[in-house]
């Protein structure tokens, strides 16, 4: 109850707080008799390297799942030379440090990793990402972060366009600026610009909760301003020192974006209907 | 999808044609139908290059006459131009069917290049001072080695590989365009406009033609007509942003500038890497780390971002 309440006061209605987000999808009968089929035990003190350039994208992934079913919980990549869809669907925990930038489609549908990029990654990195976090010291490029379910995602450059889309949980900091219509239909989750946010954000929001430390070149549809609670600001100030980010004007000057939930247009649905749909 | 590239030596010439190979090699897999280069080499007093064509490659097997009618139609090109009071200085051939023709001429650029266009099967791909815009089926590497282009050495240089969507796979439909019939003005484009019909039809009334039914061939003639009209690159290519409809990303070169725009819905993908020395665009990042293996720094640029760069 108290989580709800918590989830309440950030604006949120439907997100709780805890808990891996795998576990929100499953009945607890289920899950324990649930299991990734490529999911494995490894030892963060084992620790291994090795380099991607000569590699093809089907090779790096292989690479990575065969050190993995090894037991290595600490591998770094090198020169990963932009490659698409590298470090793709990695199910287990695991520190990755990946020592250069990625092309698109990075890091997709990861559930539990660290993950540290070193460079810059192109469009659509941690793509429906459910756990884990991916760290990354560059800039990024358009749809950062789509749906993604859970975890924390981190950009310390800028990012550009539709950060967020259809963001169904989870954490997205950016440490510079971001591009038009972030959190576009974003269902659940916090997303954190430190910079300035371009125009239509958080368009047609159904829930969720953006902060903003810049300027906003324009609200979408139905995205409101709301009121910065303590709360709010507690949750910044910790989550931004994990990360060694900081405000600029310091966490309780940022503006804070909710749902005016004026387009809910299921509220005509019964629950059952309406879990359907989100 | 498309895939397009750009790049620019800041204050000297570089192997702008090796350059470019490479960076359309790793764009193959956003379009494997056409690969098109217009390259920038440096002027020659006030020559002008003519790249031409008076057949489409696949014509070349089909009937017996075909290699004939290519040397009759060449030929009468030559006799046009030689009417025209054009001096040609040098006539070399490209492949069986394309040439590259460096002439003096002093006259009206549009009735020369109507009066070229009226010999069947011919096609001028580009005139220009420094423009040598090439095309051809196939990837980076055949239409290179076809073209000799990897001893091109310029000062920039834009590039495409094409997915062709909605119109045909052929020369005349491939990137980039030249803005016919202004000199040094070429575009390559990856998106769609929706306005075409629209744009084109205004342009037509203005007096221009169009060689082919490709969106992205009006952009070039939209950016020629406005810096026909006394507006710099950049002021054109900002109105494009405010009058062209759809999504867009696009390169347009001139004799001595590069210039990118982004549509405001920044639908299509453009990364940047930005120096003193270099600048090179491309759709994907893969394309830039062709000619910089290292780690650089690289961005995209935002929605409605129009940027110009001098060589």
């Amino acid at each position: 109850m108290a989580v709800t309440t918590k989830a309440t006061e950030f604006g949120m209605h439907t997100e709780q707080l805890a808990g891996r987000s795998q576990q929100r999808f499953f009945r607890p009968e289920e899950e324990e008799r649930f299991t990734y089929p490529q999911s494995f035990e490894v030892d963060f003190k084992k620790k291994a390297q090795f380099d991607a350039g000569p590699l093809s994208i089907s090779e790096i992934n292989l690479k990575l799942r065969e050190l993995m079913s090894q037991g290595y919980g600490s591998i770094v990549m090198k020169n990963p030379g932009a490659k698409h869809s590298v470090a793709v669907g990695i199910l287990n925990r695991l520190n990755l440090t990946i020592e250069g930038s990625l092309g698109y489609f990075g890091c997709g549908l990861l559930d539990g990793p660290n993950v540290h990029i070193k460079g810059r990654v192109g469009w659509s990195c941690a793509e429906n990402m459910l756990a884990g976090t991916v760290v990354i010291d560059k800039n990024a490029g358009s749809t950062f972060g789509a749906a993604l379910r859970g975890g924390d995602l981190v950009c310390k450059g800028d990012v550009g366009a539709r950060m967020g889309i259809d963001q169904k949980g989870g954490t997205i900091i950016v440490g510079g600026r971001a591009g038009a219509f972030c959190g576009f239909m974003m269902q659940r989750g916090r997303m954190v610009i430190l910079g300035n946010a371009g125009k239509n954000l958080g368009d047609s929001m159904y829930d969720g909760t953006i902060y903003v430390g810049g300027k906003i070149d324009g609200l979408g549809v139905d995205a409101v301003p709301a009121e910065m609670t303590d709360l709010d600001v507690q949750w910044l100030e910790r989550k931004l020192k994990k990360y060694g980010l900081e405000a600029p004007k310091g966490a309780k000057n940022m503006q804070k974006i909710c749902a005016g939930r004026q387009l809910w247009n299921y509220d005509n649905l019964e629950p059952a209907e309406k879990k359907l749909i989100l | 999808m498309c895939g397009i590239a750009g790049l620019i030596h800041r204050g000297k010439t570089g192997d702008v044609g090796r350059e470019m190979t490479a960076m359309l090699k790793s764009l193959k897999h956003r379009g494997p139908d056409s690969t098109g280069y217009a390259l920038y080499g440096k002027p020659h007093g006030k020559e002008l290059v003519i790249r031409f064509k008076v057949a489409e490659q696949d014509e070349m097997s089909k009937g017996f006459k075909i290699h004939q009618q290519v040397k009759d139609r060449h030929n009468e090109v030559r006799r046009r131009l030689e009417e025209m009071d054009a001096r040609i200085i040098d006539d070399a051939e490209a492949t069986e069917y394309a040439y590259r023709l460096r002439i003096e001429f002093d006259g009206d650029l549009r009735r020369l290049a109507n009066f070229i266009e009226d010999v069947e099967g011919a096609e001028i791909l580009s005139i220009g001072h420094g423009l040598e815009l090439i095309k051809d089926l196939g990837d980076a590497d055949q239409v290179a080695g076809q073209y000799a282009l990897n001893d091109f050495v310029g000062t920039h240089a834009i590039g495409h590989t094409r997915m062709a969507t909605e119109s045909d796979v052929d020369i005349r439909s491939a990137h980039p365009y030249w803005a016919y019939p202004f000199a040094d003005v070429s575009v390559v484009h990856n998106g769609q406009l929706t306005s075409y019909w629209n744009g084109r039809r205004a342009l037509e009334r203005r007096g221009h033609r169009f060689v082919s039914n490709c969106d992205s061939e009006l952009i070039a003639v939209y950016l020629a007509d406005r810096m026909a009209q006394g507006a710099t690159l950049e002021d054109a290519m900002k109105a494009s942003i405010e009058e062209l409809d759809g999504v867009f990303t696009y390169l347009v070169a001139t004799s001595d500038s590069l210039g990118m725009a982004k549509d405001v819905m920044a639908a299509k993908p453009m990364v940047l890497y930005e120096s003193d020395r270099f600048i090179a665009l491309a759709s994907e990042e893969v394309a830039i780390r062709s000619v910089f293996p290292h780690e650089i720094n690289t961005f995209d640029p935002y929605e409605g971002e129009v940027r110009v760069w001098k060589s």
